[in-house]
C-alpha cells in the first residue's frame, strides 16, 4: 500500500491541474494520478513534414482512432456524435483549439429566464473572479470591450485578424451583426515561460512552439514547484469508500500494469464528463451498489455535447490557409434566446481559417468538387488556401437518456469496462443547427464566396463532455453540492465538465476552470469542518 | 470478454493489394505536365504511401477485398474496363471505404516536395519556423462597438 495522501486527484487535465494548483498552497500532501504520460514539445506533429497525416493518427483527436497506450475504448456507435480527447497531462488542452470564451451571464440561468433545464446554483458574478484568476494563469488573448460580455480584462494582445478575419468581418458588418476578436488561449507574446505564437497552424494536434495554453505548460509546473506529486500512467479503477461510507482511496494500475491501491483523506476526480462517470460507476459497493455517489441515479445522465454544425465557402482569393490559429474571431449573434428563429438558447459563430494541402484534398474530394483522374489538380487548385467559414457550437440542453454507462463486454487494456454512450440529438438542436446553417451561408454570401459547403451535426466533433455529474442543491436532483462535493460521500469531490448543469453555447474550459478553483476555494474555506 | 487492444504496426500488403492500390493511385491523381507534379503512383510516393498505411492498412485490406468482389476475381489482375467499374461502384455505394482509399493516397500526395513546390509551398515543416498572418485592423470592428452590449442582463 502507497503512503497515505491528504488530497488525491484523479486526473491531470483542464481541471485536475487547477485544483491542483489551488490546493497546492495549503501545504497539505497533495498526489494526482493520471493515466497517461507528459508529452514533449519534439513530438508534436508540427515538427515534421506528416504534421498533418499524424492527425489522423497517434494525435487523432478520437481516442478510438489514436488508441495509444494511455487510451480507453469508448463505445460510441450509437451516438451520432463521437466522443474525442486526450489522455496524458494536460488532458483535453493538450489537443483543443484554444478557443476559450467564458459562458454568460444568461447560461446560469436557462429556467429563470427561458423556462428550460434548471438554473445552476451558481452564477456569472460568483465565478468572475475566478475567471479572471484563470484568463492569467492560462494567458488568455483578447479584446477588450466585447459587447457580448460584462467588462473584462485583456491578459494578452489578440491573435492576428488576417486575410480571413477581416474577409469575415466586414461581411458581418455589412450584415449589421455582432463579431469579435476570439478569446484565446494562444500566448500572442511571450508569457510565464511561454514562447510566442508564430502561427504555425493546426493546433489541434498540439503545439511545438509552446505558445498554447495546455495546463502541462501553464498550472503543472507551478503546482509541481509547490510540492504537488503527478504520478503518470496510472490508470485508476474505482474509488473505494471504507464502512462509514466515506472515500478511502482508489485502486490504480501504475506504469508497470500492478495493481495498487493509494489511500486518501480527499479524492477529487477530474477525468472529464465521460471519464468521471465511467470511474463512479465502476466503484461499486454494498453501501453503493449501483456506482459511487450515485443516490440519485444522475451518474452519468444527462449527458451534453455541443452539436456543431460547420460552413465553409470557397473564394476567389488567397486567405490565411492553413497558417495561424484555426479560430481568429467569433460571433454571438445568435446567442441568446430569441423564440423567433423556432428554438431556445442559442450558438456561437468560431470563424475559421483554411485547411492544410492534405485536408483540402480529402475534404474537398469528399464533397465531389475535386474530381479523381483528369480535373483533379484544377480542380485542387482552385479551392487550396481559398477557403474559409465557420463552426457553429450549439447549446445541448440536458436529456436524461443521454447517459454514459459501462459497457457490458467492452474493457481497456488493465481489463477496465469501456464507456459507452448513448446519445439522441433533440429537435431543439436540430433546428438550431438548421438556423446556423442558414445564417452561416447568408454570412459566407455576404463574404463573396463563390461555392458552400455545409455539414451538420459534425460527427467527429465530441469535445466537449458535459453534465454526467450535474451540481444542485437537491440530493435526488443532483450528483454533488453547489461546491462540488458529492451529496452521498463527504469527502469526494467533482471538479470537471460532469458538473454542468447546462451547457452554454461556447467552449467549456473556461467555465470548467474556473469552477475547479471556485470548488478549490470551497475547500480551503472550510477546512476545518470540510466533512460536516 | 472483449478487450481492447491499442493500434500495433500493420503487417505490409501482399503483392496483389499493392497492385491494386498503385492502379486506384493513379487513377485517383493522374501526374499533369500543366502543373509538373507526378501522379499518385509515382515510385517514391507510392513508398510512401505503402509505408504509411499505419492505423488504415486493416480498413484499406477490406476495400480491396470488396474491389475483388466488385471485379468478379483479383481486382489487380482485372481488365481495364472491370477495375474502372469496380473502383465507379465502390465510390457510388461505399463513401466511407472510398474514404479511406483517399485519405491514404492523398495524405502522402500532398506532402511531396514536388507537389509542394508546384503549390508554391515551403518545403519544410511548420516547426520552427512558424508563418506570418497579417495582423489586420481590428478597427473594423467599430460598428459592433458602437452598437453596445448584445449580452442579456440577469435577474
Amino acid at each position: 500500500m502507497s503512503e497515505p495522501v491528504d488530497v488525491l486527484i484523479i486526473g491531470a487535465g483542464a481541471s485536475g491541474a487547477a485544483v491542483a494548483w489551488s490546493l497546492a498552497d495549503t501545504r497539505m500532501r497533495i498526489l494526482c494520478l493520471e493515466q497517461g504520460d507528459w508529452v514533449k514539445s519534439t513530438e508534436y506533429p508540427s515538427n515534421g513534414r506528416d504534421w498533418e497525416e499524424r492527425q489522423f493518427g497517434d494525435f487523432s483527436t478520437s481516442p478510438n482512432r489514436r488508441g495509444n497506450a494511455a487510451d480507453y475504448p469508448i463505445d460510441d456507435s450509437d451516438s451520432p456524435i463521437k466522443v474525442v480527447n486526450f489522455n496524458g497531462v494536460g488532458g483535453g488542452t493538450i489537443l483543443y483549439a484554444g478557443h476559450f470564451p467564458r459562458m454568460h451571464p444568461s447560461d446560469f440561468r436557462v429556467r429563470t429566464l427561458d423556462g428550460v433545464a434548471d438554473d445552476w446554483p451558481v452564477d456569472y458574478a460568483m465565478l468572475e473572479p475566478y475567471f479572471a484568476l484563470n484568463d492569467r494563469m492560462m494567458g488568455i488573448a483578447a479584446l477588450a470591450g466585447d459587447p457580448a460580455y460584462p467588462p473584462k480584462e485583456a491578459v494578452l494582445p489578440p491573435l492576428p485578424l488576417g486575410r480571413t478575419g477581416t474577409t469575415l468581418g466586414r461581411a458581418m458588418n455589412r450584415l449589421g451583426w455582432h463579431w469579435w476578436a476570439a478569446d484565446s488561449a494562444m500566448a500572442t507574446r511571450d508569457y510565464e515561460g511561454r514562447a510566442k505564437c508564430i502561427n504555425l497552424g493546426h493546433c489541434i494536434a498540439g503545439c511545438a512552439q509552446g505558445a498554447k495554453a495546455s495546463t502541462d505548460l501553464t498550472y503543472w509546473p507551478h503546482a509541481i514547484r509547490q510540492r504537488v506529486e503527478l504520478r503518470t500512467r496510472c490508470r485508476v479503477r474505482e474509488v473505494t469508500v471504507n464502512e462509514h461510507g466515506i472515500a478511502s482511496g482508489a485502486v490504480y494500475y501504475d506504469a508497470e500494469g500492478v495493481e495498487r491501491f493509494q489511500p486518501a483523506e480527499v479524492v477529487i476526480l477530474a477525468c472529464n464528463g465521460v471519464g468521471t462517470p465511467r470511474i463512479l460507476l465502476n466503484s461499486v459497493s454494498g453501501r453503493f451498489p449501483n456506482g459511487l455517489a450515485n443516490t440519485s441515479g444522475l451518474v452519468g445522465r444527462n449527458l451534453m455535447f455541443h452539436p456543431y454544425s460547420s460552413i465553409r465557402g470557397y473564394f476567389d482569393e488567397p486567405l490565411d490557409g492553413y497558417r495561424g490559429p484555426h479560430i481568429g474571431t467569433w460571433s454571438q449573434q445568435f446567442y441568446e434566446t430569441d423564440h423567433s428563429r423556432g428554438f431556445v438558447r442559442g450558438y456561437t459563430y468560431q470563424f475559421v481559417r483554411g485547411q492544410g494541402p492534405v485536408l483540402t484534398a480529402m475534404t474537398g474530394m469528399a464533397s465531389g468538387r475535386i474530381p479523381w483522374g483528369e480535373g483533379h489538380h484544377a480542380a485542387y487548385r482552385q479551392l487550396f488556401d481559398r477557403s474559409a467559414g465557420m463552426v457553429a457550437i450549439c447549446e445541448d440542453l440536458p436529456e436524461q437518456h443521454n447517459s454514459v454507462t459501462l459497457h457490458p463486454q467492452l474493457k481497456d487494456a488493465h481489463g477496465i469496462p469501456a464507456p459507452k454512450i448513448t446519445y439522441r440529438l433533440s429537435e431543439n438542436s436540430q433546428r438550431m443547427l438548421e438556423h446556423s446553417i442558414a445564417r452561416g451561408a447568408e454570412i459566407l454570401q455576404a463574404a463573396g464566396a463563390r461555392d458552400i459547403v455545409t455539414e451538420a451535426p459534425l460527427p467527429n466533433a465530441g469535445w466537449h463532455l458535459m453534465g454526467t455529474a450535474r451540481m444542485g442543491t437537491d440530493p435526488g436532483r443532483s450528483v454533488v453540492n453547489p461546491w462540488g462535493r458529492s451529496h452521498d460521500v463527504k469527502n469526494l469531490f467533482i471538479v470537471d465538465g460532469s458538473i454542468f448543469v447546462t451547457s452554454g453555447g461556447v467552449n467549456p474550459t473556461a467555465t470548467i476552470q474556473a469552477l475547479a478553483l471556485y470548488v478549490a476555494d470551497s475547500i480551503k474555506q472550510r477546512l476545518a469542518n470540510l466533512f460536516d | 470478454m472483449s478487450q481492447w487492444i491499442p493500434v500495433t504496426s500493420p503487417a505490409p500488403l501482399q503483392d496483389a493489394q499493392r497492385r491494386a492500390l498503385r492502379w486506384i493511385a493513379s487513377l485517383m491523381v493522374p501526374p499533369s505536365e500543366e502543373h509538373g507534379v507526378p501522379g499518385a503512383d509515382d515510385e517514391a510516393i507510392f513508398a510512401d504511401i505503402l509505408g504509411s498505411l499505419g492505423r488504415d492498412a486493416d480498413a484499406v485490406r477490406s476495400v480491396l477485398r470488396r474491389l475483388d468482389e466488385l471485379a468478379g476475381g483479383l481486382f489487380a489482375d482485372s481488365a481495364d474496363d472491370a477495375q474502372r467499374a469496380a473502383v465507379e461502384r465502390l465510390r457510388k455505394d461505399d463513401a466511407a471505404l472510398t474514404a479511406v482509399l483517399v485519405a491514404v493516397v492523398v495524405r502522402c500526395y500532398y506532402r511531396d516536395d514536388r507537389v509542394m513546390r508546384s503549390l508554391g509551398m515551403q518545403l519544410r515543416p511548420p516547426y520552427p519556423k512558424g508563418f506570418e498572418v497579417e495582423q489586420g485592423d481590428w478597427s473594423l470592428l467599430e460598428p459592433v462597438r458602437a452598437r453596445g452590449r448584445v449580452y442579456r442582463e440577469v435577474p
